[in-house]
């Protein structure tokens, strides 16, 4: 029987460029360039490393995400997932984590789906959260934040390395996984994979295409509102001094008259 | 007053110093109401109490130790039916956000993650968050819903405040799901004996400019000259020379100490995301243009080979 997987991939704005946020205190994304999530690349690899180890499987990638988010799906495509989904519509702007989740467990269910693969977490938002929403959403086991991760005869495997410990997991599918950056380099796309994914099957689908009403989404119907927000005042020029055999010494008088020593 | 659940991070009855830091936030908001779990949930009372906890509510099955994540919610979900705080706050390692973010999805209240300040407000906590690499400060709140924030290590500081702290037994029903996920098994980290890395009042990191793992000592004595944790880039995680649960950054830990120096490493955005709210900032390297020296309040342009031991010597020295 075939393995579906549905790995969530995530449209940002480029971390190396100047994020700004919008007058209603959304995330500009006029501004600056978007990308694919570099951690979802990571999900992207693990998801096509399991197809590849099991012997019947199809991998699609799926984002919540405005217009140009069709181009985080290209790169997926272009890494070697099968087919894409793309959520969108104008009652998404402004979404939060609550309501992204909610999205994300229609589509996938919608999808069809024995595993979803998520990144550790987003670079513009970074709660580290969706994975698990998207699981208790489903209903079904989260096996989170792996730097390992196999499947075998319909359990997933994996380690979770924590704070305090690192941890061995095992779950039964249909399950929500998310991986680190620990899991292993994404592969990059090759010239024949690009021409591939042009021809690759995208779908659209808007909220009525998922039965989410639309006061359930966007800012209207987030769970949580943002008062304000402020550009971190630049710090004040620092003494910088060339070291010509004191610079050692210079700076532990620095520490010193800080109160560190 | 309304009550607030602080959810307990601790290691077999050790507190964390990140719930006790919650503690004192959570004095703003009404009064703090611990939820301690799993093995040796009952021996955290007493620091709980003089922290400023009215009650303790405890259970220790071994549900919380033998699966992820879902027990704990199951439990926070029992304790708020039980309290009906005003809010729920949980330490922000990455367990506390998903135990915070399944809870507040089973309440149907929002969630705020990373909080690095929390303060009453007319409608509300309201948590402050420092996003985009720490180049944006927002102020937020839940709106709907109890507020369930998790709260980032080094927010406040812990302040002794003496409370009843009485014991209650916390009575859990585990759900269909808490045993989905099973733990097969747990290898614990060793300690270095230097201060965790999150929770340390200076942080001495280390980056490619270290050049090898043997040369991370140099880094190490700086650190333990001034009673340090040691931090380390992506790129010598990467390469092997220092363990990845030293990683700062925006995939490693994030840190926000008194003091962080940092060694050969160039300042990359996602090593910022990880350390720019520390409060002063210190760094080593021999490239005058690297981007690290945009944020420093000291900066030595310099081989760190040179630098480094000197410094070490010299702290040694005045610290007699
Ligand atoms: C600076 C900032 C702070 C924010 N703070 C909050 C907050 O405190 N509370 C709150 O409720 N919302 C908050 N939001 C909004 C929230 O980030 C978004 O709603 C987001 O869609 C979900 O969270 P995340 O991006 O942090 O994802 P994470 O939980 O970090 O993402 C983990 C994984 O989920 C998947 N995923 C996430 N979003 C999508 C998507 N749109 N399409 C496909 N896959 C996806 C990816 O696989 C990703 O790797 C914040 C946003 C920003 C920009
Ligand atoms: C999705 C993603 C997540 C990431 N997460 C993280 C993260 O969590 N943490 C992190 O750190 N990075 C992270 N990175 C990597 C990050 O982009 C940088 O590559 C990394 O921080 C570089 O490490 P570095 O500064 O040690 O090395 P380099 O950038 O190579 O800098 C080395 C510096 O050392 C200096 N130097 C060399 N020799 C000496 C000497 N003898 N004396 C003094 N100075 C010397 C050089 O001048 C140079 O400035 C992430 C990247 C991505 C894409």
């Amino acid at each position: 029987m075939s393995l579906r997987i549905v790995v969530t991939v995530k449209y940002v704005p480029d971390a190396t460029g100047d994020r700004h946020f919008a007058e209603d205190l959304t995330v500009d994304r006029d501004d600056v360039d978007g990308l694919l999530s570099e951690l979802d690349e990571y999900a992207v690899e693990q998801a096509l490393q399991i197809a590849e180890n099991a012997d019947d499987a199809e991998v699609t990638v799926l984002t919540v995400g405005p217009e140009d988010a069709k181009d985080a799906l290209r790169k997926a495509l272009s890494m070697g997932a099968d087919k894409g989904i793309h959520v969108e519509d104008d009652d998404l702007h402004g979404t939060d984590a609550i309501g992204t989740s909610l999205v994300l467990a229609k589509a996938v269910e919608k999808a069809g789906y024995d595993l979803v693969v998520s990144g550790m977490a987003s670079t513009d938002g970074t709660m580290g959260v969706v994975p698990a929403l998207v699981a208790e959403r489903l209903g079904v086991p989260q096996v989170t934040l792996l730097s390992e991760v196999s499947v075998e005869d319909g359990v997933v495997t994996g380690r979770r390395d924590g704070d305090t410990a690192s941890e061995q997991l095992q779950a039964s599918l249909p399950a929500v996984v998310s991986v680190t950056d620990q899991s292993g380099e994404a592969r990059y796309p090759s010239f024949k994979g690009i021409m591939a994914a042009k021809k690759k099957p995208v779908e659209s689908w808007d909220l009525s295409d998922l039965g989410i009403e639309a006061e359930e989404v966007g800012l209207e119907g987030a769970y949580t509102v943002v008062e304000s927000a402020a550009e971190r005042p630049a710090r004040t020029a620092g003494t910088i001094v060339k070291d010509e055999g004191e610079g050692g010494k210079q700076l532990a008088a620095f520490l010193a008259e800080r109160k560190f020593i | 007053m309304a009550e607030v659940l602080v959810y307990v991070d601790h290691v077999d009855g050790a507190v964390r110093k990140p719930t006790l830091e919650l503690l004192t936030l959570a004095r703003r908001v009404g009064e703090p109401v611990a939820v301690a779990l799993g093995n040796g949930a009952g021996d955290t009372a007493a620091a709980l109490a003089e922290h400023g906890a009215a009650r303790v509510l405890t259970d220790d099955a071994a549900e919380y130790g033998d699966y992820l994540v879902v027990p704990k919610v199951d439990a926070l979900q029992a304790a708020v039916a039980a309290v009906s705080p005003a809010a729920v706050l949980v330490p922000s390692s990455t367990e506390g956000k998903e135990i915070a973010a399944r809870l507040a999805l089973r309440l149907g209240s929002g969630v705020i993650t990373d909080a690095v300040d929390l303060e009453a407000g007319e409608a509300g906590p309201v948590a402050t968050q420092s996003v985009f690499a720490a180049s944006y400060t927002t102020k937020s709140r839940v709106s709907k819903g109890t507020p369930v924030i998790t709260v980032k290590p080094n927010s406040a500081a812990v302040e002794a405040a003496p409370a009843a702290g009485s014991v209650e037994a916390l009575s859990v029903t585990f759900s269909d799901g808490a045993t989905g996920t099973k733990v097969t098994s747990r290898t614990a980290r060793e300690s270095t004996g230097r201060p965790e890395l999150t929770e340390a009042a200076i942080v001495v990191s280390g980056g490619r400019g270290v050049n090898g793992a043997e040369n991370f000592s140099l880094i190490e004595n700086l650190a333990d000259s001034l009673g340090a944790a040691v931090g380390a880039s992506r790129a010598a995680v990467d390469a092997g020379w220092y363990p990845h649960s030293n990683q700062v950054g925006q995939t490693g830990k994030s840190v926000s100490p008194q003091l962080y120096i940092a060694n050969g490493i160039s300042g990359a955005i996602q090593h910022r995301a990880g350390m720019q709210t520390s409060k002063t900032i210190v760094a080593v390297n021999k490239d005058a243009e690297a981007p690290i020296f945009d944020l420093v309040d000291y900066g030595v342009v310099g081989d760190l080979f040179e630098v480094v031991p000197q410094l070490t010597e010299e702290i040694k020295a005045r610290k007699g």
